[in-house]
């Protein structure tokens, strides 16, 4: 469904993205991790034919992306990073607008435009301009108008960024039912937890280049499923464990307090880097 | 099925926006034409004569050639460099299977419309003042070619522009200098030389002097008319291709 080789892009000197290889079949939620900066927006314009493909190349859906975007652009959804409503229209004229720009015919319009709205919980704001919504509110909106025009593959860039954990589930819910309609997604974020919560594949970037690729269990195990947090006069520092016996282990030969825990992907990439994904 | 094409959505966009802000829109496009008609046309010309005719019939066509020029130049070219650099909604666009030649001519399409509207409320008040001026088919199709002209204009600085204050600073020594050289209030030929030989560089003079000419009774001007329909062609073809070459 996706495929990128040697996905490269500069920006005069600076490489924004380095030879990303990457191989994500139909129907997966995959996602690209890493903290700002490393390239994650940047993969996503360029899959999605915003920006121009400096070297390598990227199908999707069997279409070559440099040579045949307009069919790329019929099969793909995209929910950027910004909020790019058209605030001064409604919920509907805005999934309008976007019908009428993939000239899906009149009656499929009404039809998708009343599902989507079922389908993001925003049928009551139906005649309510958008510069009226909450973030939230605008957030949804923003994924239900990328699927408006039934695409096969759907980008979300940093779906739930700026948003409060109530709401951010929310969003979580309505990408997981995505999966039952066979809807393949590639997310970006730099929620930890957002991709443990969603995604089967992970791949994660640090300064434009692709250094882990697999699912989140896998990647913890390569790391060690249990992390042993202690304070000391270094600061915190992490030690990790295969099993939850190796451990306690582990603990009981430090004199100081110390913290079990599962380890999680911001583990993997403190592991992988050396650094915090948040700092 | 009839399927809408794509500049079509691009116009009707536009058209939907309008019509949500339509006072706001009627009070832009009437103030700065009336003033120029109060200003030029009542205050410093009243009782003169200009090639033998009366100030206000003189100077009419040339504040209808910039008023079409105003609004459809600013109607396109502020909108969607707000678009592009503010709201960023032409990535909604460029993500969409709309190609660049459908998104520039549904853009100018719907700048003509901005400039025709000015230009039909100038030629309502002028109906109003009694001035005498009969409009024809030619007036008319040079005004839709004028307004085309600046529209593709607006879609190509659009495209051009990386700030706001690029816009600002196009509109100041582009479009400004236009609007008071190119034989609009005055004629050309009152300038010194080479000053009427150089503004016949402006696409606007060249509407002014066609307006000027089919009200005086004398046609379209050939030449004028082809200086239109090559700006026209020139610019909406560059404004097609930095559409195409933009990147986000």
């Amino acid at each position: 469904m996706i495929q990128a080789e040697n996905l490269t892009k500069r920006f005069g000197r600076l490489t924004a993205v380095d030879r990303l290889n990457l191989s994500i079949p139909r129907g997966e939620i995959f996602g690209l991790l890493g903290p700002n900066g490393a390239g994650k927006t940047t993969t996503i314009r360029m899959l999605t034919t915003l920006a121009k493909i400096t070297e390598g190349r990227a199908m999707i859906h069997g279409f070559d992306v440099s040579r045949a975007p307009i069919q790329v652009k019929r099969v793909i959804g995209v929910a950027p990073q910004g909020l790019n409503l058209e605030i001064e229209l409604t919920a509907e004229e805005n999934l309008e607008y976007h019908g009428r720009l993939h000239r899906m015919p009149r009656r499929e319009r009404r039809r998708r435009i009343s599902e989507l709205l079922r389908f993001s919980d925003l049928e009551a704001k139906r005649k309510v301009p958008v510069d009226r919504f909450s973030g939230g509110m605008k957030r949804r909106l923003l994924i239900a108008r990328a699927l408006m025009h039934r695409p096969r593959i759907l980008f979300l860039d940093e779906p739930t960024v700026g948003l409060d954990p109530q709401i951010r589930r929310k969003i979580w819910g309505l990408i997981e039912e995505l999966k039952s309609q066979g809807i393949t997604v590639l997310l970006t974020t730099h929620y930890i937890e957002e991709a443990e919560a969603l995604c089967e594949k992970v791949g994660i970037l640090r300064k434009g280049k692709l250094i882990a690729l697999d699912s989140p269990a896998r990647l913890k195990e390569n790391v060690g499923a249990y992390a042993v947090e202690c304070n000391n006069k270094n600061g915190c520092e992490i030690h990790f464990c295969r099993t939850r016996e190796e451990a306690v282990a582990y603990a009981g030969r430090l004199q100081i307090d110390v913290t079990i825990r599962h380890t999680n992907l911001e583990d993997v990439f403190l592991q992988l880097t050396g650094e915090k994904i948040h700092e | 099925m009839i399927r809408q094409p794509g500049f079509y959505t691009i116009f009707w966009r536009e058209m939907l926006s309008i019509r949500k802000k339509f006072v706001k829109f009627f009070a832009g496009s009437l103030v700065m034409p009336a003033l120029y008609l109060v200003t030029f046309g009542w205050g410093l010309g009243r009782g003169m004569n200009v090639q033998g005719l009366d100030y206000l019939v003189f100077v009419l066509p040339g504040i209808i050639a910039l008023s079409a020029m105003n609004n459809s130049f600013s109607g396109v070219a502020i909108t969607l460099n707000i678009s592009k650099l503010y709201y960023r909604t032409i990535e909604e666009i460029l993500v969409s299977p709309v190609g660049p030649w459908s998104i520039a001519f549904g853009r100018a399409l719907a700048g003509c419309f901005k400039g025709l509207f000015s230009a039909g409320l100038l030629i309502g008040i002028s109906f109003y003042l009694h001035v005498q001026i009969t409009y024809t088919l030619s007036f008319f199709l040079i005004l839709f070619l004028t307004c085309f002209v600046f529209a593709s204009l607006g879609v190509l600085a659009a495209m051009l522009a990386r700030s706001h204050e690029y816009m600002t600073n196009f509109t100041n020594f582009v479009i400004l200098p236009m609007a008071f050289l190119s034989g609009t209030f005055f004629p050309p030929d009152r300038l010194p030389e080479p000053f009427p030989t150089l503004i016949m560089i402006y696409p606007l003079t060249h509407a002014a002097l066609s307006l000027r000419s089919i009200v005086a009774g004398e046609g379209i001007p050939w030449v004028s008319f082809t200086v239109l329909l090559l700006y026209a062609g020139v610019l909406f073809f560059l404004g097609g291709k930095a559409v195409g070459r933009l990147e986000l």
